[in-house]
């Protein structure tokens, strides 16, 4: 490994450790384990709409659609097919991969056109999965249609979550770190001139909507088996406008922005309904709007506008300000 | 054979010429001047040959293959750059980020090698950066690698835009109006510029500009349009005293 990993690498394991041992010691109790676990799958399908909006410019509205499409997949294997780890891996995958593919089918002919009809199609698309979500009970009995998918087996524990979330994260990561990832924010700032420069612009905004629908189609698969219930109403529209906001809040075009805003989001909720109670549900639009301008006032440009928060820049800041703090003293 | 070569070539918008019967050929090495009032198509050449609005009529040939019905990427690979006239950088991402994303299609590694971080990504990554690096020099542009295109100067933007277009490795460079909006010092330096970079990358270069002074100061040969054809062609000395010329430009009291 190389030498600049080594001090995220050690942070990242340590963090693991921590979070592991205060459940088992059972200081984090059940109630604030599933809300952790929760804040790292939404932090997966998050980052996947990151990637798509935030890095390639391209507008989806259909993000939740996509987490359902996997949640319902792997759910779907599982049950019929039985709950080992083995078969929950192959769940998720399967439920990523469904997904991946969905979105290829549908950006293929839609990601050619230079205009954000992509908008209006996921739009289209996560009506249709709601509606075949509603009525899935005609294909399959366990996929319980309107009423619910019920005895999905709880597989999702802390560790695969955390773990998965780290390796969304690196893949990200890689990713816009790269000539391919170079392509894509060029593409989102400005697709002539990216067009001119050589760059296939179509291959970079499918790339980059496939790979994050995928990752909101594994974020789906663990979500399905965390609670071991879903219900098509878990996946409309709405819930797409969630992880858009968490994202454009975070930053376009910050890895770290929208990680630190997908926890921090899933939180507040949390912690809004805890204080509110179980009326803050009918409050939730009113709470969203309100934080919208809050910020959008506040920081326009999200939270890391952009930017991304490294270890070494924290480190290095702390450090500066105690250069300064002497130098007054 | 001619290097770039345009065989009849016509665009219209609607109802609008903005483009009727070019015929125009580019030689190897060439640095040929394309002027004409505002509004005579100019641009449009530029977006004709590039595949921005393909010809409605007529052909492009590069090295004698047909770019007609290519895509502007594939066009660019096969060794066409420009500049624009209204600054279009990718105004976010870094200055040196900026020329890196123009090597894209010769990056050398695939997505898997990015993903894992292979040793081939390592490298070719130090080498893209080192050319970006080394090509930002050249355009006096070093000091500003790790600024954000946006937040540079306009004359810097202008210099940012041929950068980039180098990085793309062409044979045919196309600027348009990469002067507009300079200071004469600026214009100077970028004339010595120009002439540096065509000759060290052995370049052909068709240039759009207003400014009489560049022209007349880089170019062999020039090409007048007016109204969307050719009026005139020849030597810049030849161009000055064309009556023709001075009647399209004094008619629009440019000069
Ligand atoms: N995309 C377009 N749609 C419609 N008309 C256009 C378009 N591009 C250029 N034109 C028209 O074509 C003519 C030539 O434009 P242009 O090539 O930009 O001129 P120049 O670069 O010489 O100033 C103008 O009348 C302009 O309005
Ligand atoms: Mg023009």
């Amino acid at each position: 490994m190389r030498k600049e990993m080594l001090l995220p690498a050690a942070a990242v394991a340590l963090l693991y450790l921590v979070l592991a041992l205060l459940r088992q010691a059972g200081v984090i109790g059940i109630y604030w384990g599933q809300i952790v676990d929760l804040a790292l799958i939404t932090t997966i399908q998050a980052v996947g709409l990151s990637l798509i909006y935030g890095f390639a410019g391209q507008f989806s509205l259909g993000h939740a659609a996509f987490y359902g499409l996997g949640a319902y997949v792997a759910a779907f294997i599982t049950r019929t097919q039985g709950g080992t780890p083995l078969t929950f891996a192959l769940a998720l995958l399967a439920g990523a991969a469904v997904a991946g593919i969905v979105a290829l089918i549908i950006g293929l002919p839609i990601l050619r056109l230079r205009s954000d009809y992509l908008g209006i199609a996921t739009l289209g698309f996560g009506i249709i999965v709601k509606v075949m979500l509603d009525n899935a009970d005609k294909l399959s009995p366990v996929l319980g249609g309107a009423r619910g998918m019920a005895g999905i087996p709880r597989l999702t524990t802390f560790h695969w979550v955390f773990w998965l979330a780290v390796l969304t994260i690196l893949i990200a990561r890689n990713l816009v770190n790269s000539s391919h990832g170079r392509s894509c924010i060029a593409v989102r700032e400005d697709e002539v001139a990216a067009d001119i420069m050589g760059i296939d612009t179509t291959q970079f905004k499918t790339l980059a909507f496939v790979m994050g629908c995928a990752m909101a189609g594994l974020a789906g698969g663990l979500y399905a088996h965390l609670y071991s219930f879903l219900h098509p109403s878990s996946f409309d529209f709405l819930k797409s406008f969630d992880v858009l906001l968490v994202v454009v809040l975070g930053g376009l075009g910050s890895l770290t922005g929208t990680v630190v805003t997908s926890i921090g989001w899933v939180f507040l909720l949390e912690g809004l309904r805890d204080v509110l109670g179980q009326q803050f549900l009918d409050w939730r639009w009113v709470v969203y709007a309100l934080i919208l301008i809050a910020v959008m006032i506040a920081r326009p440009q999200g939270l890391m506008g952009g930017k991304e928060l490294s270890l070494d820049m924290l480190l290095r800041r702390r450090a500066a300000r105690g250069g300064a703090d002497h130098g007054a003293a | 054979m001619a290097l770039l070569e345009c065989r009849n070539v016509s665009r219209h918008f609607g109802g609008l010429r903005a483009l009727s019967g070019l015929d125009l050929s580019l030689e190897q090495g060439e640095v040929v001047g394309l002027i004409g009032p505002n509004g005579a198509g100019k641009t449009t050449v530029f977006n004709v040959i590039t595949g921005v609005f393909p010809p409605t009529e007529g052909e492009v040939l590069l090295e004698g293959r047909v770019l007609n019905g290519l895509k502007p990427y594939r066009i660019t690979q096969l060794g066409i750059a420009r500049t624009f006239q209204n600054i279009r950088l990718f105004r976010e991402m870094s200055v040196l980020h900026n020329v890196m994303a123009a090597m894209h299609p010769r990056c050398g590694y695939g997505l898997v090698d990015a993903l894992l971080r292979t040793a081939r990504f390592g490298r070719r990554e130090r080498e893209m950066r080192d050319e970006a690096l080394a090509l930002l020099e050249r355009m006096n542009l070093a000091d500003r690698a790790h600024d954000k295109a946006g937040s540079l100067p306009y004359g810097d933007q202008r210099r940012l835009e041929i950068a980039r277009a180098l990085a793309t490795h062409p044979k045919v460079l196309l600027l348009d109006e990469p002067a507009a909006g300079m200071n004469p010092a600026e214009v100077d330096e970028l004339v010595e510029l120009i002439r540096g970079i065509a000759g060290d990358f052995g370049l052909t270069v068709l240039l759009i500009e207003h400014q009489m002074g560049l022209v007349m100061n880089l170019c062999e040969r020039l090409v007048v349009l007016d109204f969307g054809e050719v009026i005139a062609k020849g030597t810049p000395g030849e161009i000055q005293r064309n009556p023709r010329v001075l009647e399209a430009y004094l008619g629009k009291g440019v000069v």
